[in-house]
């Protein structure tokens, strides 16, 4: 299929951007000047030389319709991924001046693009056998009880632990300070359980995080002793609900779900992260089957993640769900064409209805933080310090999170909105609304806010 | 506070209050409603505990809305095309900061081109994407010199988000009113309420507006009032009179030369001194007069000067300031206030109907030439007068308009404004062919964008003369900067030729041409820019 009538948006490809600095720099290359013999083809890859400060021109060639989003590949030196001549490249062709024209792609283009059409027949031919080559069966599942055990004993010390704490009282417990919880926390990674190791990592937090501290941490306290419980009786508990108290425990399983195929519509892609490891989340919604999953990848602290999709697109693909009941989760499986635009937004709902959803959740999985939800025709208003996000046509809203509350996308959604009612995509939970994208009223496209 | 609300206490069981109360002393102080002391009690807490939080999330209700809004007024304009839109989010990420700064690279400037695309967009009357105006008042906050384009072209719905976020206060300082619109000429009763109960910002928006379409009206409505504004405001409010000034004014300006304001007095005196047929312009032009003649008594006529011997209280009403800078002369000094505020007309009477350029050509006895024509330039400046901003420029090819002669670089940027665009772009060209680009920095600044032809080319040949002498370019980075901002993005044809890296000659710095090759990539990328940005917006 031809993609050449579709392209992408500045903010589509500048939200690939792995940082900032990225950001910068590629929209800086995203002007005809150090380019030449650019070109696109049919089959989704854009190719073009980009001259630098060195004598040789840097050879960058994107693959736009790979299965797991944009795969790039650049001749510069940079490491940050895509680098910030992908970045420009794919700029100039979302641009409207014809710099970038349907063309044959030369031949270390096509080279690149043979190696992975090569590589990916190989992948698909041997992971039929895959089965195998994972080794010994018996093995595993001795691997798999040796891990069992320690996790058992991890949450036998952790439920130790909580137990001396309510004996003392939460009051003493402000007094033990940060370090209780980190050592708490080693503990729990040597239990291979991380988990709950970030669970009791975040605990530490919560006695100077202001006012009502005390609630807070006696809420996450309970829910994680349900943790440990859960744990410990995991055989009596129902097939659905047993995956999930694996997957919270930090044994991820794969994603074996079935595979469906949809259009799904790239909501929102954000990073969060903390010293050690940089999560990225991606919200997708299908098209056909109203469903919302959620992509999840990693990398190092300070480094992007690999998957990034473009905000506001269409992804004719499967996906994959992890195991559990109720679980959003999912994994990108084979992608079908090239990300397209598209006029789709999800069906929105009243902030009644989120509330109630987000508690429908809850019963799957009752360490659910938030649950996403698109709320259609509320308007953003100032309540004091906070915001919320009002019912046009009622009386009730939703606090937006604190977080939400300082972030810069708020104001663009404020902006956007002037004072009449909006869809919002976000997350709903306990803390209140976080809001990821929003559309007008009107026509338009959406407009991330992460 | 309206956080989500949650639900009620179920009736039976330990209420969530009592359990946290528990918590926070501790199980061996107090024990949890319906369990035993001991052992078991912390397991039991947590176990309500645990119930009690799932129930309280599953159970959350939507809270209350505060007070909406008044939404934002409608934005009239048409949408932006979406090319332009997301040049325009190119343009605004590209924020000072967020990246590494040092060598500027074959790239353009994309924060450098914003106020252009802001003039066009404006031109145009194309309304401002909502989601981008955050970044744009973010720019604007930065920069002032953008804020009146920026909030122009952010329209009402800016000034209705300024007032929400203090970050953006700056944009309901710089529009007066609050974005409502100014009155119209017939509304005398808001003009009058607005103007006795204004904010002082909203009055000089006022005045200014008013003064624009009828210089009467506006003097008149400042008249009214006069008396009683404070000192500082009465400054201002004179200031704006600048605009449309005419002989019409000129009863009100005179009694405003007996202000108790020594500021006041002295802008007073200034306009007074822009108006030629004015009586102080005639004082000035007497009291000049009599310090400066054409001497014949020698074989050439020269010019003789002889400085005034007092300041007296007459020259002081009329402005002129009595005490000198240190290091001046005081009698230089008053001559050179009575010189500038002269009207120039007078000086071809006085000298026997002599040209401008016959003037400034005679020589002036006893080293006193710098002082007069000084002088001169500055009356030229106030008064706007093209034919003696001409004399005083001279030719742009005299070898002495290169060098630190009687007229400063400054001074003649300022003559050639009073030049109109075409003339001003051939002089600067002229300059350029000869001087080169050392000292044309100034004078560039004054053109009009895009560059006429004939100043674009000379530009060009400069610094391909430059390049090819073996400098580095950034001796020239003011002039690259404003050449990329400047030349006509037709010109990016011409320039590709020097975009490849040259043989380097044996004398020429070390890298040099690869950086030039760079600087020109970056020029013809950046011209290039501007035509799609033009192409864009129409």
């Amino acid at each position: 299929m031809t993609q050449q009538g579709v392209r992408w948006t500045a903010d589509q490809v500048l939200a690939l951007a792995p940082d900032a600095a990225s950001r910068k720099a590629g929209s800086k290359l995203g002007a005809a000047g150090p380019w030449s013999e650019a070109g696109s083809s049919d089959e989704g890859t854009v190719w073009g030389l980009c001259r630098g400060s060195g004598s040789k021109p840097y050879q960058t060639v994107i693959d736009i319709a790979d299965s797991t989003g944009p795969a790039y590949k650049c001749s510069c030196p940079s490491r940050k991924f895509p680098c910030k001549h992908a970045l420009g490249l794919l700029l100039l062709w979302a641009g409207e001046d014809g710099t970038v024209p349907r063309g044959q792609a030369p031949d270390w283009a096509e080279q690149w693009m043979e190696g992975r059409r090569r590589r990916a027949e190989e992948k698909r031919t041997t992971s039929g056998a895959s089965g195998a080559s994972t080794g010994d069966p018996e093995a595993a599942r001795r691997r798999a009880e040796r891990r069992a055990e320690r996790i058992t004993a991890g949450a036998a010390e952790l439920e130790q632990r909580l137990t001396d704490l309510l004996r003392g009282g939460l009051a003493a417990a402000e007094q033990a300070g940060y370090g209780l919880w980190e050592e708490t926390a080693a503990r729990m990674v040597d239990a291979q359980a991380p988990g709950l190791a970030a669970r009791v990592r975040e605990l530490g937090a919560i006695p100077s995080s202001g006012p009502g501290w005390p609630v807070r941490l006696l809420e996450e306290c309970a829910l994680l002793h349900l943790l440990d419980q859960g744990w410990l009786r995991r055989e009596r508990l129902p097939e659905g609900l047993g995956a999930t108290v694996r997957s919270r425990i930090g044994l991820s399983g794969s994603a074996d779900g079935p595979p469906v195929r949809d259009r799904w519509l790239v909501l929102a892609q954000y990073d969060t992260g903390d010293s050690r490891l940089t999560t990225r989340r991606i919200w997708l919604y299908g098209a056909e089957s109203g469903r919302s999953v959620l992509l999840l990848s990693y990398g190092a602290a300070g480094r992007a993640p690999e998957l990034a999709l473009p905000v506001g697109l269409v992804l004719d693909a499967e996906v994959s769900a992890y195991p559990g009941e109720g679980q959003l989760r999912a994994a990108l499986g084979e992608q079908f064409a090239p990300p397209a635009p598209v006029v789709l937004r999800p069906p929105g709902v009243s902030v009644a209805r989120a509330t109630a959803l987000y508690g429908e959740a809850l019963r799957h999985d009752p360490w659910l933080d938030a649950h996403p939800v698109t709320l259609g025709r509320v308007i953003p208003t100032p309540d004091g310090e906070s915001w919320q996000l009002a019912d046009a046509d009622g009386d009730s809203a939703l606090p937006l999170t604190t977080a939400a509350s300082s972030r810069s996308g708020l104001w663009r959604l404020v902006s956007l909105s002037g004072g009449a009612p909006v869809t919002v995509f976000g997350e709903c939970g306990h803390r209140g609304f976080t809001p990821l994208a929003a559309w007008p009223e009107g026509p338009g496209e959406a407009v991330t806010l992460c | 506070m309206n956080r989500l609300l949650t639900p009620t206490d179920a009736p039976t069981g330990s209420s969530w209050e009592e359990l946290v109360t528990v918590a926070l002393l501790g199980t061996e102080r107090r024990t949890p409603p319906g369990v035993a002391p001991g052992r078991e009690a912390p397991g039991a807490l947590l176990d309500a505990a645990a119930v009690q939080t799932v129930r309280r999330r599953a159970g959350l209700r939507p809270g209350r809305a505060a007070t909406r809004l008044a939404p934002a007024v409608e934005d009239p304009r048409p949408a932006l095309p979406p090319a332009a839109a997301r040049r325009l989010s190119m343009l605004l990420a590209d924020r000072p900061g967020a990246g590494s700064g040092g060598r500027r690279g074959a790239t353009p400037d994309l924060m450098e081109l914003l106020p252009q695309w802001l003039t066009m967009a404006n031109r145009r009357g194309f309304a401002a994407p909502p989601e981008a105006l955050p970044a744009l008042l973010d720019a604007a906050r930065g920069r002032t010199d953008l804020r009146p384009a920026a909030l122009a072209f952010a329209g009402p719905r800016a000034l209705w988000l300024a007032r929400l976020n203090p970050d953006w206060r700056f944009a309901l300082r710089s529009t007066p009113g609050g974005g409502a619109a100014l009155p119209g000429a017939g509304e005398r009763e808001r003009i009058e309420r607005l103007w006795q109960e204004g904010l002082f910002a909203e009055r000089v928006a006022l005045l200014a507006a008013i003064r624009a379409r009828d210089a009467a009206a506006a003097r008149e409505l400042l008249a009214t009032t006069w008396a009683t504004e404070r000192a500082e405001d009465r400054l201002m409010f004179l200031d704006s009179l600048r605009t449309g000034l005419c002989a019409a004014d000129e009863p009100f300006l005179e009694q405003a030369l007996a202000d108790r304001s020594r500021n006041v007095r002295a802008t007073a005196a200034e306009l007074l001194s822009a108006l030629p047929g004015s009586a102080l312009a005639g004082r000035m032009a007497e009291r000049a007069g009599s310090c400066v003649a054409v001497d014949h008594t020698s074989g050439t006529p020269t010019i003789a000067v002889e400085a005034p011997p007092e300041c007296d209280a007459g020259m002081e009403r009329d402005g002129v300031v009595a005490k000198a800078p240190a290091g001046r002369g005081e009698r230089s000094w008053w001559l050179g206030q009575l010189v500038e505020a002269a009207p120039l007309g007078t000086w071809s009477r006085r000298f026997g109907g002599r040209t401008p350029e016959e003037i400034v050509a005679l020589p002036v006895a006893d080293d006193w030439q710098g002082e007069l024509h000084a002088a001169w330039c500055r009356a030229a400046v106030r008064q706007r007068d093209p034919s003696w901003s001409r004399a005083l420029l001279g030719a742009p090819t005299a070898p002495e308009a290169g060098g630190p002669g009687a007229v400063s670089l400054a001074e003649r940027a300022k003559l050639l404004g009073t030049l109109g665009g075409e003339e001003r772009a051939e002089w600067v060209a002229g300059f350029i062919a000869v001087h080169g680009l050392s000292e044309a920095f100034q004078l560039l600044g004054v053109c009009a964008v895009p560059w006429a032809p004939p100043l674009g080319r000379a530009v060009v040949d400069a610094l391909n003369i430059a390049r090819d002498a073996g400098s580095y370019p950034w001796s020239f980075s003011g002039v690259m900067g404003l050449a990329e901002r400047c030349l006509d993005p037709s010109e990016a044809v011409r320039l590709e030729a020097l975009t490849a890296v040259p043989d380097e000659p044996e004398n020429a710095s070390p890298g040099a041409g690869g950086y030039w090759a760079e600087s020109f990539q970056r020029l013809v990328s950046t011209l290039r820019l501007r035509a799609a940005m033009r192409s864009e917006l129409s």
